[in-house]
């Protein structure tokens, strides 16, 4: 029973995790058309950056100015860089974008080095959040932080049969972080007028245009505010997983499934397919479940979400919640 | 795009010729073992590239997994060179690269049809998936892909047909190079064939191709099984050559490898990819063993081609060609000179500033002085990072000069020479 709660809760957290890099992912292409292809090298630069960050001035400054910096980042390749190549169409933006993947996966490691970096979490956030207790003849019970010392040390003792299950507190802001962030996002869009602005311009952009709006400046700053999201991503997923140059490379793969299997520009469709990979792709790694001889799941894990996509593809092509295209 | 697919005349087709001269001449000009093995590896990326560009050029999808139709292929050809090695030999080695090319189609089979349901930058994510899924498997399974040392076989397995039994590696040149230029050919002719011309018209108007009867996504499945043979048949052309095949064939690095030099070459044109496939060898080869900062080179490259020419390398030359035949280049050439100089000059600057760093990142411990391009470096004295400065100043403060009047004069000898800029690049549905 608490094995399944652990694994729930971590596939959510990872889940909600690809969330927040899907969300910015599919913010700038339904309005832009553009597809970030490094949107992930931003992800990676949010971590990095972080880390820089949280050694001079403690995490929680990092938390909030390494998105800041890296939405400013985001913001000029916009304007300096993907605004040129517009008028060529949506190839070339691809192009430049991928391009830019490149270079910063070889800026960072220019600048961090080659090797993974140990970015740890502050001391307030390296114990468990809470620890699920489960004794024998008592049933299960949660015990805020880590629990009381003795409680747990008795596994030895087989009679007692005590089992505690904790859940890391880095998780548990990764939850905290992306449902405020996902409040967040709803908020700007339905409660504000850029909101509002944004929203007409993602159905109606030629009208918001001669309505007097600026909307080369609106896609910058959607742009600057979708990189920002996913190095927000980053300063919580660097900390909680690894710190990494490939760290780019992998999570854009992820990422990139997400949002085909929620369906192209659909926001809620990358919401549910964030939760489901996220539970998948978790509980699969933690079953120790052999499916062929030899192979257990455990084994196929990184796999499974690759295979998600292609029987999406082929059962229902425009995703979850996308629209059939013409 | 269409003007330069029509049929003009014989001077088309004279290429064919003189490219087969050339190839049967190049280990002439360039012997020594090193200078075959280029030339070899240079006939498998051009085969490669134009497979990639079937699909992207012609057919406005862009792959980001082309690798995998290319390695998979290399790894059944090398299956297929030890399995018929160890039963006496009935398969030619010269078949081999054939091998592989049903092997990329048997997959493109399969993978295709999960690709081709949707098309612009929903097929660029599905070939990316499918990329790492095959990568995910190279893992899983060993007995297929040989784990991380891959799979090694010999293409000398004691036969010899009509006295040739592949021993020299300029025997090897004279197959790889045949195959080069057939599917080269091949891949040229399909541009001509109603299928070629449909699938450039799926690429610029796929609602308009439905509405007359056609199914864009047949259109697009069936040229991806194309591409899948001849990125095959250059997988076993690299198995033959190479020896070994490995899960990196596979992997996305290749992959991109493919698209970025495929662009650097430009896509719009049929000279473009192979420009493409021997840039690639020589970076790959030479500019990576030169200098460790290539891939920051090769990023910083791809995004000034993408942005300033996209028509890439082929399209340069190309509307330099045309204005050659206006004669409006000779007063352009001073220009183009004085650009050069100046961006060579900056370019060097920059050079210099990023071999510091990477030295100072990579070789730290061997001290800070180095030499790079005849220059004695040293990253710990501010001498060496203002000499970097000043080249970059002494070039990029001229060149802003001359840019925009060359720029100005480049577009009035257009003008004057009745041209219009060609579409660079493939839409599509995009």
């Amino acid at each position: 029973m608490e094995f399944l709660i652990t694994t729930v809760l971590n596939g959510l957290s990872y889940g909600l995790m690809l969330f927040m890099l899907s969300a910015g992912l599919t913010l700038t292409f339904s309005m832009m058309g553009v597809l970030n292809f490094a949107h992930a090298s931003f992800y990676m630069l949010g971590a990095y950056l972080g880390f820089s960050i949280a050694q001079r001035w403690g995490f929680w400054a990092a938390l909030v100015l390494a998105p800041m910096a890296v939405g400013v980042l985001g913001a000029l390749f916009e304007r300096l860089c993907l605004r040129r190549v517009h008028a060529l169409g949506h190839v070339p933006e691809l192009l430049v974008t991928f391009g830019l993947s490149y270079i910063v996966l070889e800026i960072v490691q220019l600048v961090w080095g080659r090797s993974a970096l140990d970015f740890s979490p502050p001391p307030s956030l390296q114990g468990p959040a809470f620890t699920l207790v489960h004794r024998a003849g008592e049933g299960l019970h949660a015990v805020w932080g880590a629990p009381p010392s003795g409680v747990c040390s008795s596994l030895a003792d087989a009679a007692l049969r005590v089992s505690c299950s904790p859940f890391p507190a880095t998780r548990a802001l990764t939850v905290v972080v992306a449902l405020l962030m996902l409040a967040l996002i709803a908020a700007l869009l339905t409660r504000t007028r850029t909101g509002l602005v944004v929203r007409a311009a993602l159905t109606h952009p030629e009208m918001v245009n001669s309505l007097g709006h600026d909307l080369p400046r609106l896609h910058m700053l959607l742009f600057g505010a979708g990189t920002a999201l996913a190095a927000l991503a980053g300063v919580v997923g660097g900390s909680t997983y690894l710190t990494e140059p490939a760290m780019a490379a992998s999570m854009g793969a992820m990422v990139f499934v997400v949002v085909v299997v929620g369906g192209l520009g659909s926001l809620s469709g990358a919401f549910a397919a964030s939760l489901l990979i996220g539970l998948l792709q978790t509980a699969a790694a933690a079953a120790d479940v052999a499916v062929l001889p030899g192979v257990t799941l455990a084994r196929l894990a990184p796999a499974l979400p690759f295979v998600l996509m292609l029987l999406m593809l082929v059962l229902r092509p425009q995703g979850l919640l996308g629209r059939p295209s013409a | 795009m269409s003007a330069m697919h029509r049929f003009s005349g014989w001077r088309d087709w004279m290429v064919w010729p003189l490219c087969a001269v050339l190839l049967v001449l190049a280990p002439l000009l360039f012997s020594g073992s090193f200078a075959l093995a280029l030339l070899s590896q240079m006939g498998i990326a051009v085969v490669a590239c134009l497979s990639f560009n079937l699909l992207f050029g012609q057919g406005g999808m862009l792959s980001f997994g082309h690798a995998v139709y290319a390695g998979l292929g290399g790894f059944l050809a090398m299956h297929a060179l030890n399995v018929f090695s160890a039963n006496s030999g009935w398969l030619p080695v010269s078949l081999v690269p054939l091998s592989g090319g049903l092997g990329g189609l048997a997959f493109a089979l399969v993978f295709a049809y999960p690709s081709t349901r949707r098309a612009g930058s929903s097929f660029a994510m599905i070939t990316l998936g499918l990329g790492e899924l095959v990568y995910a498997l190279t893992t899983l399974l060993p007995g297929f892909f040989g784990g991380e040392a891959g799979i090694a076989g010999n293409r000398v397995n004691g036969r010899v047909v009509w006295g040739v039994s592949f021993g020299p590696a300029i025997e090897l040149y004279y197959l790889l190079a045949m195959y080069t230029l057939v599917c080269a050919l091949l891949m040229y002719l399909f541009t001509r064939t109603p299928l070629g011309q449909m699938l450039q018209a799926v690429r610029d108007n796929p609602q308009r191709v439905a509405s007359i009867g056609y199914d864009p996504q047949r259109v697009r499945y069936l040229a991806m099984l194309l591409a899948g043979f001849f990125a095959g048949v250059s997988g076993g052309m690299a198995a033959l050559h190479f020896e070994i095949v490995n899960a990196e064939t596979v992997g996305s690095a290749r992959s991109a490898a493919y698209l970025v030099f495929t662009v650097i070459g430009g896509t719009a044109s049929f000279a473009g990819p192979v420009l493409g496939g021997v840039l690639m060898v020589l970076c790959t080869v030479l500019l990576s063993a030169w200098t460790k900062a290539w891939l920051l080179y090769l990023g910083l490259g791809f995004v000034l081609v993408v942005v300033y020419a996209p028509g890439g390398l082929a399209g340069v030359l190309a509307q330099q060609l045309r204005l050659v035949r206006s004669g409006h280049l000779l007063r352009l050439l001073a220009w183009y000179g004085a650009l050069a100089a100046s961006g060579l000059v900056a370019l060097w600057g920059v050079a210099l500033a990023i071999e510091m760093l990477y030295h100072q990142q990579l070789h730290a411990a061997s001290g800070s002085a180095f030499t790079f391009l005849g220059l004695a470096l040293d990253t710990a004295t501010p001498g060496s990072w203002f000499t970097a400065l000043g080249l970059l100043l002494a070039g990029a403060l001229p060149g802003l000069w001359v840019y925009p009047r060359c720029a100005a004069l480049y577009a009035q000898a257009h003008a004057a020479a009745g041209l219009h800029a060609q579409p660079a690049v493939a839409r599509g549905v995009w």
